[in-house]
């Protein structure tokens, strides 16, 4: 189901950098949480082969690294669009009409949150709560915010980004 | 300035009275909120273009300080910047605003009236924050440096006091007179809970078992709510002081404070934290030379709600998922690792240096009978004042929502207040009066929870909030007990057929059934205290519930097929703009001429009404409400 980038990623997930992960949580199982954040900020995802290479060090069942990775909000199995876009869902933005910029977005890119659009520029995902109240409803690409949005706004947004995808 | 390492007291009140010294002849000095709120609006480029005039001027021996603080609350009104001295207080301020200020308040001493903060819209201006009713009618002791100092500089903390509560009860107190001072104090746990905190201490102290840990639990996951963020992020010391000295009280020596990995900025301020105060010797081996020794270990989460549970939080400390236990048996006692553990939250933590430096006495003078010293909250939603605030415990929710959040912006009806977060309930305005506390609020049938006040105007559908609460918490509910995992999902499904219009007569019957089979069967909090919204808005909103289910209709005019958007005849231009923008093409219309929505088009997306610039768009019952003189296309269907 994942294309060709993803198989180079996988292949990137060489075991020298994840030995180097491992051994900065000092070989413990109990760090297998912060040993998975720093793979997935490395390659943007779980590698398979990461998890297994991380079981292995661990001599810990491939199983128990699955549990923890699927158990999480922040891990994603799958490799992730160039660019994340972030809804808050929180009850502040809910009550401003996050649900409507998520429906805009999900039509616009046909996926739901949690997908990537099949070009992979875009990633979509909510989460519950970003804290920042007072921008409600707070959209965030990457890591720029967008405060008070509006779902007339959301097309030409995405079109910009997806310009300068075309023209890098 | 080098770093030394403190080996004595002695040694710290001496590097204390540098930093205050230092901090007392600090000269101009522009603080600007770094915040998430001020952050998001751009307090980043007024930040780095202050810094740049303040080294061109330094050149010229004309030099000020330019710092970037934690929240300063008003978050509303952000990028918010303050100058000192005279306490002047800007709002709204923009990169392209720096040079002014730095021309004639910098350098000329007077203040620019249109970065002023009005008390009410359109109001007088005033000069410094304590003139506004946000501020002055708070009571800030969690809050107390938040704004004011460098989080990132433990010489600003300890310029301001920080460290002396804990070279006081290294030297001058017995861990179990740190108990009896936090007993007096009458703190209890400000994740929810509300439990007492010396009580735990004591526990945990007695409990047999070593080694024994401390935690402060940063897994701040309550959407709409962000005190915690805001203390790590502004005020990180406060939180590590507190740790240390609930260590000496209990006899721990490791500590772990586990932070929600959507808070990056919270970790770094942590790390930087731990950091310094290892450098100094406040934490480590032999703390300033007492011969007790506690380090800290931050531990980022994974994203997951339940872990705000303290059973669940030790199992996600562990490395494994963050499925909550049965806690017949305590965590003080059987705890992380299975050794005597107390966890305790940030803000509870936060306040215990203030408690050990004025004395417990001084903290229970503040608050209600039950509940003692101050609340952070976040005050959000259909707020004018978005924002932090800190009261005193016993404040009515009427004084924080009208009096220090200005009330209701748009001239909007107030309709109700959520507490508690997922957990907590919905408030009507009958229960306004009544005083903040945790006994007040349970009693209320909501509860204080870690501090989310989410207020909500007459826009705001009760029965569609249940469901965003539910559907919240099923998607959190870990899976390991039946009557959460199966019971949530199914009072979910009740509630979104009530507010698609499908409910059913027997429906709340239902609903209460089930919330007294998951109070009563749930495994941990999450599932027990889910009940709280259904019930709470059953108990102040039936009508509304009636309304969804009986006659077909949303008051609030927010579930969809509950009622309808039509354009008014004498109010429409014939501009076309709706229909341009229209994604589903469901209105009809010539320029200059009265346009129609097709209602079996419309899918309720909006986007007409927020895009008239006549008001001619409205939101009215279903699909019956006839506009004078509008073109007859309402069919048969």
């Amino acid at each position: 189901m994942c294309g060709e980038p993803a198989q180079e990623a996988i292949t990137k997930a060489d075991p020298a950098a994840i030995e180097e992960i491992v051994s900065r949580y000092g070989r413990s199982s109990d760090f297998i949480i912060p040993m998975l954040q720093d793979v997935q900020h490395t390659y943007g995802y779980l590698p398979r082969e990461a998890a297994r290479e991380i079981a292995r060090s661990l001599g810990v069942p491939l199983s128990q690294i699955y549990a923890v990775a699927t158990f999480y909000r922040s891990f994603s199995l799958k490799p992730r669009g160039k660019h994340l876009i972030t809804i808050c869902t929180g009850t502040v933005c809910s009550l401003k009409g996050a649900n409507r910029i998520v429906e805009a977005i999900q039509g616009l890119l046909g996926v739901e949150p949690g997908g990537t659009s099949e070009d992979r520029v875009f990633t979509l995902q909510s989460v519950n709560c970003l804290g920042a109240c007072a921008l409600a409803p707070v959209m965030v690409i990457d890591e720029r915010y967008y405060g008070k949005v509006k779902v007339n706004h959301i097309p030409s947004l995405l079109a910009e980004y997806r310009k300068t995808e075309g023209s890098a | 300035m080098g770093t030394t390492r403190l080996t004595s007291v002695e040694e710290l009140k001496r590097w204390q009275e540098e930093c205050a010294d230092r901090w007392q002849s600090r000269g101009v000095q522009v603080r600007v909120c770094g915040g998430t709120g001020c952050n998001a609006k751009g307090s980043l480029s007024v930040q780095a273009a202050l810094a740049e005039a303040a080294a061109q001027l330094e050149a010229e021996g004309r030099g000020f300080t330019v710092k970037v603080t934690g929240c300063h609350g008003l978050c509303e009104r952000g990028p918010i910047v303050t100058i000192h001295p005279g306490d002047i207080l800007y709002q709204n301020v923009r990169e392209e605003h720096v040079p002014q200020i730095v021309r004639e308040t910098v350098l000329g001493g007077h203040v620019v009236e249109s970065l002023l903060a009005e008390v009410t819209p359109g109001g007088a201006k005033v000069t410094s924050a304590n003139e506004l009713p946000f501020y002055s009618r708070q009571r800030r002791v969690v809050l107390q440096h938040n704004g004011l100092i460098d989080p990132s500089s433990i010489e600003d903390y300890v310029a301001v006091g920080g460290y002396q509560a804990l070279a006081k009860a290294l030297t001058l107190m017995t861990p179990e007179q740190v108990i009896e001072e936090v007993r007096v104090a009458g703190l209890r746990g400000r994740g929810g809970g509300g439990f007492p905190t010396a009580r735990k201490w004591l526990s945990c102290r007695e409990a047999k078992g070593e080694p024994k840990y401390v935690i402060c639990n940063g897994d701040e996951g309550d959407p709409g709510a962000f005190m915690d963020r805001s203390i790590m992020e502004g005020n990180p010391h406060s939180v590590i002081e507190g740790m240390i000295i609930g260590a000496y009280a209990i006899g721990a020596h490791h500590g772990y404070i586990y932070v929600r990995n959507e808070y990056p900025l919270a970790v770094i301020r942590l790390r930087e934290g731990l950091e310094a105060a290892r450098e100094h010797g406040l934490l480590g081996d032999n703390i300033l030379g007492s011969g007790f020794s506690f380090d800290i270990l931050i531990n980022r989460g994974g994203g997951a709600f339940v872990c705000g549970e303290s059973t669940a939080l030790m199992a996600s400390l562990e490395g494994r998922p963050g499925e909550p236990r049965a806690k017949y048996v305590h965590t003080v006692e059987v705890g992380l690792h299975g050794k005597p553990t107390c966890l305790n939250n940030v803000e509870t933590w936060a306040n215990v240096p203030a408690i050990i430096a004025n004395g417990g006495e001084w903290f229970a003078s503040i608050g209600t009978e039950g509940s003692k010293g101050t609340k952070v909250f976040s005050l959000v939603g259909k707020v004018r004042n978005t924002g932090l605030v800190e009261v005193p415990m016993g404040m009515t929710l009427r004084e924080i929502v009208f009096d220090i959040g200005g009330g209701i912006p748009d001239d909007r009806a107030f309709k109700a207040v959520q507490t508690g977060g997922p957990s907590g309930g919905c408030l009507p305005a009958d229960c306004l009066d009544a005083p903040v506390d945790f006994d007040e609020l349970t009693k209320l049938g909501s509860m204080m929870g870690s501090g989310g006040l989410i207020v909500m105007d007459e826009d705001t559908c009760m029965v569609n909030v249940a469901r965003y609460f539910l559907n919240f918490l099923q998607e959190e509910s870990c899976g390991k007990c039946t009557p959460c995992r199966e019971g949530l999902p199914q009072m979910r499904r009740i509630l979104d057929r009530i507010c698609t219009g499908e409910g059913r007569e027997d429906d709340l019957d239902l609903l209460l059934y089930l919330c007294d089979i998951l109070e009563d069967g749930a495994l941990c909090a999450l599932g027990s205290t889910a009940v709280n919204p259904v019930r709470s808005t059953i108990r102040y909103f039936r009508d509304e519930y009636m309304e969804h289910i009986a006659e077909k209709y949303c008051r609030a005019h927010e579930c969809r097929g509950l009622f309808s958007y039509q354009i008014l005849a004498e109010k429409c231009t014939g501009c076309m703009r709706c229909l341009r923008e229209c994604p589903q093409h469901a209105i009809t219309g010539e320029r200059r001429q009265v346009h129609t929505i097709e209602q079996a088009k419309c899918v309720q997306c909006g986007v007409c009404f927020d895009v008239c610039r006549f008001s001619a768009v409205v939101k009215t019952r279903p699909a019956i409400v006839r506009v004078p003189d509008a073109v007859s296309e309402a069919g048969p269907d």
